[in-house]
């Protein structure tokens, strides 16, 4: 029975220097469908959209819209074609309120106070598709989930028949993951068609109609979702079978790696960002750090690592208080620093790849004599860590810039652990990366709990938090909601601790 | 006494309307996202071309809107620099004050002591108009589509792009407007505040007028209250000549900038602050 498309992009293809981001893909979207588009990070889904959303123009193909070709140059076309696109990184201002968000550029506002007008139409919207939003507030006052919702009202205000949802769910708890699957589903029934990126089963699952499927810059199938099941999905999206079992052994943790007693401490803002915050890490023990992301994680990580001050409380690594000690000294004591932001804060992306995996060590023997470095000893330690670690690298004189980000973060953890750490912070240590490269990460941090070490793992990826940890803390406005062990967390009981409820 | 109470007072209107209607164009200019640092050179082509077109045609008010084309010609070249070819925009607006006080002293050589026949008063409608402009601008920033735009082009700009709203051209026409309002500002030092032409007559108020425009957080209204306040600051400094040596009294007004932008930069807050793109050119697809 076929269904008349909406929506056709054919055999689109487009280049960037060095790498075909999507060759000849081909992708049909009906009215009143959910279309989730899975794949890989660097699968090309979010080239594939941009240039649906005119901000890349294909090097190849055609768009056709109802039928009839269409040529998208900027969003502006995009937008008077009916497609709305509510990226991963709001493009929200945030000082601004939601209304002057939503009012600003928008076509039929009175060019006198534009703002009240458009606050009807949005509690009208809102009540229509379940989005409730105050439209006098300030966006920085707005929970992410709400910031969202203003970027889905945005779309609606300006006609869109067509939404682009790129990775959703990623910045949402499983509660307000599944409140935005409601408003689709409402979206749906009133004749909108929504395509979903996503790189997670189970929302596909969950939501969708049917579902495209990309591999590095190819299309693999398109199939109902109805007719499919995860594990061919998976097999879809990586090429093979992905073995989910982890190789996790019980390990009954021995010794304090970690302990963090009443920590207070700012935000970049000078806002209380830490309010009292007590955990312990034992060695030989995950500790999941879950959360909301913006919910203290970032500076709870940096305190920790010497990066910003404590205000109140004691931080003791590997029973010595290192309160408000540089991060050399963190280092020195025991503790590796898998940081949140990879190229900006993990490497030094114009120097060498030896020269990175030198940084902790460089001045120490046997790496320097006096004030001058030992090239070769620091070569032969870069050529035995990019062997042991299987980073994929020309030579160690590459520039550590030029290397994929799976590859730029084994080369972080490689630096991390070769000074055989008793205590490891990692903050999103897989975020953007593929499943393989995710894979070996988890790998590496399993092993070093099976050497005795302790690990704070904070991610936002609660998959990854339930897979690996052996007890969970949810952090929520600062506060430590509740630490559960792994074997009795669900992600419900996790998701309403996100929110700030104590179970 | 009384008297010299009322005296500061009409000398601080007259010298702040110059640094109010300077300060409310880089207010705009700022407010889309472009630094313009050359407030003194635009100012200064303005004050020279009002007197030259003054002096020519015995009309001080052709001489304020020549002086509106030449400080917004001036701007033009700045937002070309930093918008067009994504310049640094803090470099650009040195060259731009350098250069408006290098041209306006040569071509002003002939001009130089010459009597300008029809004046302005130093405290006159104009100085009404321009708490109205205030007003008027302030309404427009808070209150309009326009606003929203400009506003929203100095805090979000890929935000105003992917809305299908042109960033450069919100940002050209904020940088040209602010360069004629400057360029007036600078008009009316020659046409009304000091009825002559000097070379380097403007003598730092750029300066200032950009430090009002921080003073005031952006915000026009409260750059009323900032220009007014400098502009009774600079007479002060001449009045007490008589017991204090001129230096440390010249110095006031720049003395008082620094303390007040010490204080304002240690205010910070979230509603205060900067508008968050200032400074940075934008470029479609880069995150």
């Amino acid at each position: 029975m076929p269904v008349e498309a909406f929506l056709s992009l054919r055999n689109i293809t487009k280049a960037f220097p060095g790498v075909v981001a999507n060759d000849r893909v081909t992708l049909e979207v009906r009215p009143g469908e959910v279309h989730a588009l899975l794949g890989e990070n660097g699968a090309g889904k979010t080239t594939l959209m941009s240039i649906l959303y005119g901000i890349y123009q294909p090097d190849a193909g055609e768009i056709l819209l109802r039928g009839r070709p269409v040529r998208i140059r900027s969003p502006r076309d995009a937008i008077v074609h009916g497609i709305g696109m509510v990226p991963q990184h709001f493009l929200l201002v945030r000082r601004h309120t939601v209304a002057e968000n939503i009012a600003l550029g928008l076509a039929g506002t009175p060019p006198l106070f534009p703002a009240r007008q458009v606050q009807r139409r949005v509690e009208e919207l809102g009540e229509r598709y379940g989005l409730a939003v105050d439209p006098r507030a300030p966006i920085w006052s707005l929970s992410v989930s709400e910031q969202q919702r203003v970027e889905i009202l945005k779309a609606l205000l300006r006609g869109a028949e067509i939404l682009i949802l790129d990775e959703p769910t990623s910045v949402l708890t499983p509660q307000e993951a599944l409140n935005l699957f409601a408003v689709l589903r409402r979206m749906k029934q009133e004749g909108h068609a929504v395509i979903f990126i996503t790189h997670k089963l189970d929302e596909v699952m969950a939501v969708a109609d049917r579902v495209t499927v990309l591999r590095k810059g190819r299309l693999v199938d398109t199939v109902p979702v109805a007719r499919t099941d995860k594990r061919a999905l998976t097999r879809m999206m990586v090429g093979r079978d992905v073995e989910v079992r982890l190789q996790k052994t019980p390990r009954v943790p021995e010794g304090e790696a970690l302990s963090v007693e009443d920590v207070w401490a700012r935000s970049d803002r000078g806002l209380p960002a830490l309010r009292g915050v007590s955990f312990t890490v034992r060695r030989g023990e995950i500790l999941g750090m879950a959360g909301v992301a913006g919910n203290g994680q970032r500076e709870q990580v940096e305190v920790l690592t010497g990066l910003r001050r404590t205000e109140r409380g004691r931080v003791r690594v590997l029973n010595r208080d290192m309160t408000n000690h540089s991060a050399r000294q963190v280092f020195e004591a025991g503790v590796a620093h898998i940081p949140e932001e990879r190229v900006r804060m993990g490497i030094v992306p114009a120097m060498t790849v030896a020269e990175n995996l030198v940084l902790r060590r460089y001045r120490y023997p046997p790496f320097c004599r006096g004030q001058l470095l030992d090239l070769e000893e620091i070569s032969a330690f870069a050529r035995r860590l990019i062997a042991e670690y299987e980073i994929a690298t020309p030579t160690p004189r590459t520039p550590a810039r030029s290397l994929s980000g799976g590859n730029i973060q084994r080369l972080i953890l490689a630096r991390e652990f070769s000074g055989g750490p008793g205590l490891i912070i990692a903050a999103h240590p897989t975020s953007g990366l593929d499943v393989s490269a995710t894979e070996q990460i988890h790998a590496l941090l399993l092993q070093r709990r099976e050497e005795g070490a302790g690990v704070l793992l904070v991610s936002e990826d609660l998959d990854e938090v339930l897979a690996l940890s052996d007890r969970i803390a949810v952090i929520f406005g600062g506060e430590i909601m509740g630490i559960v062990p792994a074997a009795e967390a669900n992600r419900e009981g996790i998701g309403l601790m996100m929110t700030g409820q104590r179970p | 006494m009384e008297e010299w109470v009322v005296n500061t007072f009409i000398r601080g209107l007259a010298l702040g309307t110059p640094l109010l209607w300077a300060a409310l164009g880089e207010i705009y200019a700022e407010r889309s996202g472009v630094v313009n640092l050359g407030v003194e050179g635009m100012m200064i082509l303005g004050a020279f071309s009002a007197f030259a077109l003054a002096q020519t045609t015995a009309n001080p008010l052709l001489g304020l809107l020549i002086a509106a084309g030449a400080g917004a010609a001036a701007a033009l070249l700045h937002a070309f620099v930093t918008i067009t070819l994504r310049a640094n925009q803090y470099v650009s607006g040195l060259a731009l004050t350098m250069l408006g006080l290098g041209l306006s002293a040569l071509l002003g050589r002939r001009w130089e002591g010459l009597p300008l026949l029809d004046t302005l008063p130093e405290v006159s409608a104009f100085t009404y108009l321009s708490l109205l402009l205030a007003v008027l601008l302030w309404f427009v920033l808070y209150h309009t589509r326009w606003g929203i735009v400009i506003r929203s082009a100095g805090e979000a700009p890929a935000a105003v792009d992917t809305l299908g709203v042109n960033v450069a051209l919100v940002r050209y026409l904020a940088v040209i407007f602010g360069g004629a309002l400057a360029g007036v500002g600078g008009g009316f030092l020659s046409v009304a505040y000091r009825p002559s032409w000097t070379e380097g007559m403007t003598n730092g108020l750029g300066w200032i007028a950009i430090a009002i425009a921080i003073f005031a957080s952006w915000d026009p209204l409260r750059a009323v209250a900032g220009a007014f306040l400098f502009g009774a600051l600079f007479h002060l400094s001449f009045r007490l000549q008589t017991w204090v040596a001129p230096e440390p009294l010249q110095m006031m007004p720049f003395a008082f900038t620094i303390v007040v932008l010490a204080l304002t930069a240690r205010r910070g807050g979230r509603a205060q602050g900067a508008p968050a793109a200032l400074g940075l050119p934008y470029v479609r697809g880069e995150r």
